[in-house]
């Protein structure tokens, strides 16, 4: 089970252009144990490894994207060990970028006011369960799966660059799927290959297309086909 | 604009001791009380309209049912005794048959007085302000003890829109209802080795099939069509499958309410794009707790939610959601909580206590209020204090 950290970046809302972005920190809720028949348990491990890792690189992404906020995301008022160790390693991990506003939401309270107010947050940073559902969540705000990319990293730089959908075998082969997510996946993965000139073009490229509105995919209310809609991507690099 | 609907299981030991079951029959109230339900959602009040909150056809009760009904009160922390304090005034204009025994209870208190679970014990039903809970180490919380002592192992939540009160989304009226008692917030956590720490969540058909049981029968006794499990059961696949296990188990049980499935990171992104879609959800306690938050940032925040926590024979009624805290130092200050959340909170416990008319002519006050506009507090966009709000719910009272 390797680790790894998932990097959604939100694109665009109705309001205009906002950028949140989200790191998680993958641990496991992995292991079963059936104790008794009717009585099932799942563990949920957190280390101080792998929490001071993605706080790192949670820090790191903030400075290094000129953003100004990180919010460490937590139950630990109920899971005290768990999400406080998480927190323990987060609070670290901040002392060391004092230029960076650091706060703590419990997770209660940012499901809540990412629907009320999205905009308040700027870089969010996370277990493992949360982030799932706090990424899909910010995923419905702006605009669906069709749109919002991710990248999973590892040490040493590798990066694995993936849209945050599934396979979505209901519209296989239909020529239907919108390819905006894997689109912005690879402007991702070709900042983190620092070719930004290039992500740059085809980002902007990706904008103006839906921004135009001609060529859209159902998803977002359009009509056009993959094809269609990608060519439109091309024309406008 | 249905008054929010009762929380109470269907028992036969529901009110004062009193009362004797009858052997042939189940007592008046509980045959009427479906029916009653179903009139009350097709006659609705108007706001503002003096339309008022006249029922068609009459509760009858039985003699005796008006006596004053003791009820727990924990005013609790933070915003806590101002919104309490809001309910007190509110019951007193309205002569409700109920009044308070209140309890000092805090957050940071080791545990629940025994003095208090004793006064739950005995009046079963408990209006609760909010407890902080400290955050990482140190004490438990208080609210989990509660309920875990009385074995409250349903957390019901109704996220509707409020008339007038402007929202992204219109046409909401979900009700999440929530395990309480196990899942993630079993409270079992160790330290390995330095550095590693684990945390049990344990699932139990027992608990899964009451809770599922509990929400279907919710959903057969207020006419709702839907029944949605909320799950992560293709990770988790031992403990969430058990619990769907139990959902489905009990939705064979009623052919006449649809049944589905969703798993937890989905719905999230379906609360905030369709929130329409949903009719009644259950969840295990963790993903309850992000979906009634979620729910509540969609109908206006924490602020005019309500909900309640609900066991076999004890029921505390508070705020639907709270985010995780009781409020920030600046609104106990300035007295600028938002009393909605608890005021159609004690109107969910009225009816609970079977005086419907007097949970009809709370909630339509409050509803006009919000509708009027005037009087407002800052998370509904307005500048009134809690107390400016509490005066104008007492002034529109029919």
């Amino acid at each position: 089970m390797g680790f790894s950290s998932s990097l959604p970046q939100l694109v665009w809302d109705t309001k205009g252009l906002v950028v949140v972005v989200l790191v998680l920190v993958s641990h496991g809720t992995v292991l079963f144990l059936q104790v008794v028949r009717g009585v099932v348990e799942s563990l949920k491990i957190i280390t101080r490894q792998a929490s001071l890792r993605v706080a790192e690189y949670a820090f790191h992404y903030a400075k290094a994207n000129g953003r100004e906020r990180v919010s460490a995301i937590h139950k630990a008022n109920i899971m005290r060990k768990t999400d406080g160790l998480f927190l323990k390693c987060c609070r670290e991990v901040a002392e060391k970028y004092p230029e960076i506003t650091y706060e703590e939401v419990i997770i209660d309270n940012c499901c809540m006011t990412l629907v009320k107010n999205p905009g308040t947050f700027d870089v969010l940073v996370m277990p493992n369960l949360y982030g799932d559902i706090i990424s899909d969540l910010c995923a419905g705000l702006i605009g669906g799966l069709g749109l919002t990319p991710s990248c999973n990293i590892g040490e040493g730089g590798i990066c694995l660059a993936e849209a945050v959908h599934g396979s979505a075998p209901d519209i296989s082969g239909k020529n239907l799927a919108n390819p905006t997510a894997l689109m912005l996946s690879a402007v991702m993965m070709l900042r983190h290959l620092q070719f930004n000139d290039q992500a740059d073009r085809i980002h902007n490229a990706i904008l103006q297309t839906i921004a135009e509105g001609k060529y859209r995919t159902a998803d977002l209310g359009g009509k056009s086909s993959t094809s269609d809609y990608t060519k439109a991507v091309c024309d406008h690099i | 604009l249905s008054g929010s609907p009762a929380l109470r299981l269907p028992d036969r030991n529901s009110a004062s001791p009193r009362r004797s079951p009858s052997p042939s029959q189940p007592p008046m109230a509980r045959r009427s009380a479906p029916l009653l339900r179903r009139l009350v959602s097709s006659a609705p009040p108007l706001p503002g309209h003096g339309g008022g909150a006249r029922r068609t056809v009459t509760y009858m009760p039985r003699p005796g049912d008006g006596t004053p009904r003791p009820v727990t009160l924990i005013p609790g922390d933070g915003i806590g005794p101002l919104v309490t304090g809001a309910v007190e005034q509110v019951m007193e204009a309205m002569h409700a048959p109920v009044y308070f025994e209140s309890y000092d209870v805090h957050g940071d208190m080791p545990a629940v007085p025994p003095a208090v679970i004793e006064s739950i014990r005995r009046n079963k039903v408990c209006l609760k302000g909010g407890l902080a809970t400290p955050v990482g180490g140190g004490v438990s919380s208080l609210n989990m003890q509660l309920r875990k002592e009385l074995d409250l192992f349903a957390s019901l939540v109704n996220c509707a829109n409020v008339p007038g009160l402007p929202t992204r989304h219109q046409n909401v009226d979900i009700v999440v209802i929530r395990e309480n008692t196990e899942g993630e917030y079993s409270g079992l956590e160790h330290e390995v080795v330095p550095g590693v720490v684990e945390s049990l969540k344990v699932i139990t058909k027992f608990c899964s099939e009451r809770i599922a049981k509990y929400a279907f029968e919710y959903a057969y006794l207020n006419y709702r069509k839907k029944v949605t499990a909320v799950h992560k059961a293709n990770i988790m696949k031992l403990a969430d499958g058990l619990f769907l296990e139990s959902c489905r188990e009990i939705a064979a049980k009623y052919p006449s309410i649809e049944y589905n499935e969703i798993i937890v990171d989905n719905c999230c992104m379906q609360l905030v794009s369709r929130p329409e879609q949903f009719d009644v959800m259950v969840t295990p306690n963790l993903y309850g707790n992000l979906v009634a938050n979620t729910a509540a940032g969609l109908v206006g925040g924490t602020g005019v939610m309500p909900g309640g926590n609900v066991g076999q024979d004890h029921a505390i009624f508070e705020q639907g959601a709270s985010a995780g805290n009781v409020g920030n130092d600046n609104l106990v200050e300035q007295q600028k909580a938002n009393p909605v959340a608890l005021l159609l909170s004690s109107a969910m416990m009225l009816r609970h206590l079977q005086f419907p008319s007097f949970a009809d002519r709370l909630e339509t006050a409050v509803k006009r209020v919000i509708a009027d506009g005037k009087y407002r507090t800052k998370d509904l966009g307005g500048t009134s204090t809690t107390q400016e709000v509490t005066d104008a719910v007492i002034a529109n009272l029919d």
